[in-house]
């Protein structure tokens, strides 16, 4: 039986299972004897050691399955194979695997061997999984069924399952980030064992194509990332540059100045910028914006390149816009009214106390905001992907083509790969540290924000 | 004070002139994908009868469906327009069989295969023209010193095709019910939506249950300790981390290490997943908080047991404002692209993806790959995708809000 069908008949075990629970606490109950639970809380404790553990042992079955598979196949396979490095068995592996679904790959005759074992592993686990599971099923059935007796404390028990799933499921959040930075950290160690920290974070010629032969020229390519560096920053510095100041503008006039009618409809309208995906932005950088630039630039005699710093970050600012304003919104609205009607009351206008009183009050959430909105800038990978180039050129003229630490990543890993050449590894090691950046950025952004939102409360 | 009063005034006007740029970009955006796009939804067909000449074609009326598609009813077309415009030389003749898109061929076969009784007769079809006929009839006809792809021979045979009321436009049902191609004339965005669909569906199945337990733990049973602080903040973290790093962790851990395989909804999925876990936590927890402390008092004081209280009383509450959070991360999810990138579903898929684990792109991947086509009406077909995505995420967008007006709850 396949995973789906397997998970169906757990389920229609489950119901079973809970109307069984139920329907024998209820026949207890009507002989006059006073359960400890509800019926209900029975059949649910059934229904739980029905589902719940053959459910966890597939999910690990069908991660464990495939690498122990494999593992049984190298055995198999010819003595010249497995003499080889770890990508030919790979290869070998693989082809056994089409060979066995019978995917339009001619039959190879050293390979039969393990094709045929491989067959029969397959269906020998198939087998295997299948009883395994039905019987733990089945036997979570038949217990649990037997337990269901008058003092079983079913409530407390299907309570604290219950507890600890919810608990499972939060940790999930944390699991997560330390899955991205096992991944990352792993494939970037592999990467600064052929390439040294120093000359990655330091170095400043970027090329990661590598040669097919060792003896051609370029071969060993080189991993300088200060250029991508430096295009990361240009490209969020024009982006800045454009959303900042409107931003905080937006967010002052909105909450300062504007009737509450205009508020109600120009907030919602400026927050639609922020939900536009943002390959649809990339589209029009390279497509729009792009071109207009070019023309504009050629009119004034300047040399544009066609996928400008510029473009890519205009746009990136617009896109931010929003993010900036709703942020320091919220900040400039948490200061509280005593201070403007303070400033009021000494003379000032409108337009001094924002100055001269909310905006210094408002500081520290305003940089958290801009911090956070700078994190989201260095992270952002289809707009540049889209509008900025690849070449990685070390320049500050925005009118230039720079690339990005997230081009490179999608560049060096879109397409085919094999998982030990410098090339892929390295776009692990950029990933390690946009992750890290982007981090500390967003960390250092939250307990501003939150500390200052706690001083006016 | 005169100086000041002006000073004011200028400030005004600055917020104001910010509030309306960004109300103009919005405007500016949509009315340059609208313009580019909505052309994509009109198709360019050659209106003609064809004689499906049993002869020619070796089929009779009992023939089986694989005896129609080995025909050469190519051949049969070429025959046709060749005696129709009489082209002069074999320069000529190519020009015309390029007008032409490989499709056409594909509408014969499918029509006789739905009716074998056609064979022999004259048949009226509506025949795909090529792009670039597509794109000379809307854009460049009757434009002066334009740059077009068209040869003088081919528009005045067009220009002849449009006097006997031949070419015309029609609704593009092909955009809607075909797969990706590379012929931009027959290129759909049928196989991607279905591919988003399976997408976001296996994301909804794993973040709602999930985020609702996590943020349900979080709100009513975590303890005040280091260990729900660090969740907390990790959860705060994670919805700012960049999208890509996403993708390195389903590429690195789903693919490399569990085996799943590349380009599937399925490991589209779950990287999605955990990427809109996050806003469903922290909606979600927004949504307990707002019910108020009244309610879980009265279920206690009744002796309900604290799991009771949370699921019998407080969730059904905070449902509605869950659902919008949800929708809110399912719309994110909609438009991501950078993750998916890395997992491989940018591959060229022409099949539409029946299940959750066959090979698919989904609608802004697709958006992507078209917009790097040199193809001119490939643009076109890009802003149209894009009008199709951004009309999903008005409809998820006002859903959200709908809900929240309709199942608010003053307190």
């Amino acid at each position: 039986m396949n995973y789906s069908s397997l998970i169906i008949v757990v389920l229609i075990l489950l119901g079973a299972g809970y109307l069984l629970g139920r329907n024998r606490a209820r026949a207890i109950a009507g002989q006059g004897v006073k359960l400890h639970s509800l019926p209900t809380h029975y059949g649910a404790l059934v229904a739980l050691w029905t589902g719940l553990p053959p459910l966890l042992l597939l999910l690990l079955w069908a991660l464990a399955e495939g690498p122990v598979v494999d593992h049984l196949l190298v055995a198999q396979l010819p003595e010249a194979v497995q003499q080889g490095s770890s990508a030919d068995i790979q290869l070998a592996i693989s082809k056994v695997h089409n060979l066995a679904s019978a995917a339009g790959v001619g039959a190879v005759a050293e390979l039969q061997p393990a094709v045929e074992h491989l067959v029969a592993l397959e269906s020998r686990a198939n087998i295997l999984h299948s009883g395994v599971v039905l019987s733990l099923a089945l036997l979570g059935v038949a217990v649990t069924w037997r337990r269901v007796q008058p003092q079983l404390r079913a409530r407390s028990e299907v309570e604290g399952i219950v507890r600890k799933l919810l608990f499972a499921s939060s940790g999930i959040a944390v699991l997560t980030t330390l899955g991205i930075l096992a991944s990352v950290l792993f494939e970037a160690w592999m990467f600064f064992g052929k390439v040294s920290v120093f000359e990655f974070l330091f170095g400043t010629s970027w090329s990661p194509q590598i040669a097919l032969r060792a003896d051609q020229s370029g071969s060993s390519g080189s991993f300088g990332a200060v250029p991508l560096f430096a295009g990361t920053l240009l490209i969020s510095a024009i982006a800045m540059f454009i959303a900042v100041p409107i931003g905080l503008m937006s967010a002052i006039y909105l909450s300062e100045y504007a009737s509450p009618r205009v508020r109600s409809y120009a907030k919602p309208a400026l927050e639609i910028l922020a939900g536009i995906p943002t390959v649809v932005y990339g589209f029009f950088a390279a497509l729009t914006v792009a071109p207009v630039i070019r023309s504009i630039g050629a009119s004034w005699g300047l040399e544009v390149s066609s996928e400008s710093a510029l473009a890519a970050g205009l746009v990136m600012g617009v896109m931010i816009i929003p993010f900036v304003s709703s942020l320091s919104d919220d900040v400039i609205n948490a200061v509280p009214q005593s201070l403007r009607d303070g400033s009021y009351g000494l003379g000032a206008t409108r337009s001094e106390t924002v100055r001269q009183v909310v905006i210094p009050a408002a500081l520290p959430g305003i940089v958290g905001a801009v911090m956070l909105a700078v994190s989201r800038a260095i992270g952002e990978t289809m707009i540049v992907a889209m509008a900025a180039g690849l070449a990685a050129n070390l320049t500050l003229n925005p009118l230039d083509s720079v690339t990005t630490v997230t081009v490179q990543i999608v560049t060096l890993l879109v397409g085919d790969q094999e998982f030990d050449s410098p090339k892929t590894l390295a776009a692990f090691a950029l990933g390690l540290v946009l992750f890290l950046v982007t981090l500390v950025l967003n960390y250092v952004a939250l307990k501003i924000v939150q500390k200052y939102r706690e001083q006016y409360d | 004070m005169k100086r000041r009063r002006s000073a004011e005034k200028r400030f005004r006007v600055y917020g104001l002139i910010s509030v309306l740029f960004g109300l103009l970009c919005l405007v500016v955006l949509f009315g340059d994908i609208l313009s580019k796009g909505l052309a994509a939804f009109s198709q360019t067909v050659i209106r003609t009868e064809v004689v499906l000449d049993a002869d020619y074609l070796g089929l009779n009326k009992n023939s089986s469906s694989d005896e129609i598609r080995a025909a050469n009813f190519e051949g049969l077309l070429k025959n046709h327009f060749k005696e129709m415009v009489q082209p002069d030389g074999r320069k000529e003749r190519r020009q015309l069989y390029s007008m032409i898109s490989a499709g056409a061929a594909w509408q014969l076969i499918e029509a006789v295969q739905a009716n074998p009784g056609l064979i022999g007769q004259a048949v009226t079809f509506d025949l795909i023209a090529d792009d670039d006929v597509d794109q000379w009839l809307k854009h460049d006809r009757g434009v002066e010193g334009i740059n077009t792809r068209m040869s003088e021979v081919q528009i005045a045979w067009m220009e002849s095709w449009i006097e006997q009321g031949m070419l015309t436009t029609r609704f593009n049902t092909l955009f809607f019910t075909n797969g990706d191609s590379r012929e931009p004339e027959l290129a759909g965005i049928h196989g991607a939506i279905k591919g988003t669909f399976l997408t976001l569906l296996v994301t909804f199945l794993l973040s709602f249950p999930i985020g609702v337990a996590a943020a349900i733990y979080l709100e009513e049973f975590a303890p005040k300790n280091r260990i729900t602080e660090i969740v907390e903040i990790n959860i705060n973290n994670l919805a700012a981390v960049p999208s890509i790093t996403f993708g390195l962790l389903g590429l690195a851990i789903f693919i490399n290490i569990f085996g799943v395989s590349r380009s599937t909804p399925l490991v589209g999925g779950l990287v999605l997943t955990l990427m809109t876990l996050p806003t469903i936590i922290i909606s979600g927890r927004a949504a307990i908080k707002a019910v108020p402390p009244s309610i879980r008092e009265a279920a206690f004081g009744l002796g309900a047991s604290k799991v009771q209280v949370v699921f019998h009383h407080v969730l059904p509450l905070a449902l509605p404002g869950m659902l919008t959070g949800t929708i809110i991360g399912m719309a994110q999810a909609l438009g991501e692209t950078a993750p998916l990138l890395m997992i491989g579903m940018i591959a060229f898929v022409v099949d539409v993806p029946g299940f959750i684990n066959d090979p698919s792109t989904v609608l802004p991947v697709q958006i992507f790959l078209w917009s790097d086509s040199p193809e001119r009406a490939f643009t076109e077909r890009t802003s149209g995708a894009i009008i199709v995505l951004l009309g999903f995420l008005v409809v998820m967008n006002t859903a959200a809000v709908m809900l929240r007006r309709r199942l608010e709850r003053r307190w």
